[in-house]
């Protein structure tokens, strides 16, 4: 079995590190947490460059084990590590940067080509350049391709994107979800931002403190309110859904999902295809009958499954379209509405919703 | 101390500038000295300013401490000690005589040790300055793309240290152009061996030889002169990049 097993402990004056856990061998795993939570920590021991007590292995191949004497060094780990910033060579070009980390991986090793890279970062025409012409997006997208080339087991990205202004954090985005979709490396990703978790994440390991407050699903731990992650302005919901049919003359298509369908804008993917959306908590709003006119196309039926106070004026309801409990809908309202309607869990309701992101 | 120039007396008068009857054997062989020496603390001090840069360990400070005593102690007691070591008596000696280099003391290769030591702390400094300057994160990063310690050494560290070791160099290189006191100790005045710039100038004035010591400090100040300007560009463009 393909997995990441994690166990690390240290004490270091006023921190202490204590998490074990074990993800699977595929997609994005993402380490959520405030600043100072030990995230950063984690993913430098996995690395090699710090050391906690404990142990780290993936795939059965131990990296560390304490109960062994087992600790390779970071150049004899297969990973590839994206620090916050680029952090190029600034005295080798763009094209010899990348060729950096290439050069030490033997032929029958390389699982990942040049170009291939090269292409999937749009970095082809910064080759021949010095890093220190290119915009900050471009640096971090030339540091990711350099990681990549060492055709790593595991991908280690620390907050790759905060230290990018907000153009360049939207110009590096798709790139991420297009290395989620093409290549098949799992990938351990330290972040603060709600955004970037959503967009990215398959599943999240919430850090409070230097220990694991939740862990699970993406769509599981998005829409738990007891977290802070539903408590974000940018709180959001993840829905799966399947393209059920086109409307070229509108532009829009149509997504089945559990419990009802969603008509987004129109889709480049064929009927019968998987498309994932996010919902805004704040892009959704309650009503207690079906609205009969009105220019927002998406109103669901749904059923209310819990209520919590998140601010002084606003609450967060959980709703859910389907039947079962694993489409979960955040809806962000006044406390005022929550009175006026007199909303309570159990209670049928409609959903409306302004705004439906595509995400892969 | 006072001998006379080499110079053959009928080639001298043929010239306008031999008229001042200048010796410049001493400033090759000051080149020369310093050339070497140069050679030898780049590939001396280098590791020891790396190890100083990238240690945890407790000897650091004594070690950087070692490094820089040439700076604070007389040439003299550099000299009077070197001369013990080096001697036919001193541990050092003894073994150079076993291998059958003979002793140190009043040799040219006995200059070369004694001004690597008293120029030691003038490469040590700036290249220590340039390895911390890069800080950890590129080495990681080379770590993270498989280089082993040596490779990150000479692939990265090596390279990005580059103006930090020049201006080291040249630093080294004109300290030892100027290095009396140690020389006058250990090497003595022996023409073509250890008469370097400086005992030649203080041989011209013991000699009452104004023209000639006039010539060689004044090309010395002009040395000087060019060797900071030369450091100080260099580091104005090490601040741009």
């Amino acid at each position: 079995m393909k997995d990441l097993d994690i166990a690390f402990k240290l004490d270091r004056g006023g921190f202490k590190l204590d998490v074990a856990f074990k993800a699977p061998g595929v997609g994005v795993t993402a380490l959520f947490g405030r600043s100072g939570c030990g995230k950063t920590t984690v993913l430098r021991c996995v690395a090699g460059l710090e050391r906690a007590a404990g142990h780290c292995r993936l795939d059965g191949d131990a990296w560390q084990d304490d109960s062994r004497g087992i600790f390779l060094k970071t150049h004899r780990r297969p990973i590839g590590y994206v620090f916050q910033e680029a952090s190029l060579f600034s005295h080798l070009s763009v094209r010899r940067n990348l060729e950096y980390g290439l050069k030490r991986i033997s032929a029958e090793q390389r699982q990942v080509g040049f170009d291939e890279v090269v292409d999937l970062l749009g970095i082809r025409k910064h080759l021949d350049r010095d890093p220190a012409g290119l915009s900050g997006g471009e640096r971090q997208r030339v540091s990711i391709a350099r990681a990549l080339l060492t055709s790593p087991s595991l991908l280690l990205m620390d907050e790759p994107l905060s230290a990018l202004d907000h153009t360049s954090k939207q110009d590096i985005l798709p790139y991420l979800e297009r290395l989620h979709d093409n290549l098949q490396i799992p990938v351990l990703y330290v972040s603060h931002s709600p955004d970037e978790v959503a967009r990215l994440a398959d599943r999240i390991i919430m850090l409070q403190d230097g220990h694991i407050q939740a862990s699970g699903s993406a769509t599981e731990i998005l829409s738990r309110l007891d977290l802070p992650l539903a408590q974000d302005a940018e709180a959001s919901s993840i829905i799966d859904g399947r393209v059920l049919s086109h409307d070229d003359d509108y532009r829009l298509s149509r997504l089945e999902i559990p419990g009802g369908s969603l008509t987004v804008a129109r889709l480049e993917r064929a009927v019968g295809e998987l498309a994932r959306v996010r919902i805004h908590a704040r892009d959704v709003s309650i009503a207690l009958d079906e609205p009969g006119t009105s220019s927002i196309l998406n109103i669901l039926p749904a059923r209310i499954l819990e209520i919590r106070e998140i601010e002084h004026a606003q609450v967060l309801v959980k709703l859910c379209t389907g039947s079962g409990e694993q489409t979960p809908l955040l809806a962000r309202v006044t406390r005022h509405s929550r009175d006026r309607l007199n909303l309570g869990v159990g209670q049928e309701v409609y959903a409306q919703v302004k705004a439906v992101a595509l995400m892969d | 101390m006072g001998s006379a120039a080499l110079h053959p007396p009928q080639a001298a008068q043929s010239t306008e500038i031999a008229e001042v009857n200048l010796d410049l054997e001493p400033v090759w062989l000051t080149l020369k000295l310093a050339t070497i020496t140069t050679a030898v603390l780049l590939v001396v001090g280098t590791p020891i300013a790396w190890w100083l840069s990238q240690t945890r360990s407790r000897m650091k400070q004594v070690v950087a401490t070692l490094v820089a005593l040439p700076l604070v102690l007389p040439p003299t007691v550099l000299g009077f000690y070197l001369l013990l070591l080096l001697g036919p008596a001193g541990p050092v000696g003894q073994l150079t005589e076993a291998i059958g280099m003979g002793t140190l003391p009043f040799t040219f290769a006995g200059l070369v040790v004694g001004s690597v030591i008293y120029s030691l702390p003038f490469l040590v400094q700036p290249a220590y300055n340039a390895f911390e300057a890069i800080g950890s994160r590129p080495l990681e990063v080379a770590a993270t793309l498989r280089a082993s310690p040596l490779e990150r050494f000479f692939n990265v560290a090596l390279p990005l240290a580059v103006p930090g070791l020049l201006s080291g160099a040249i630093l080294a290189f004109a300290h030892t152009v100027g290095e009396f006191g140690v020389i006058l100790m250990i090497g003595g005045n022996i023409p073509g061996e250890t008469k370097v710039l400086s005992v030649a100038i203080y041989d011209h004035v013991e000699s009452l030889e104004w023209t000639q010591a006039h010539w060689l400090a004044g090309g010395m100040v002009l040395f000087s002169f060019l060797v900071v300007l030369a450091i100080n560009v260099l580091g104005q463009r090490m601040r741009k990049v």
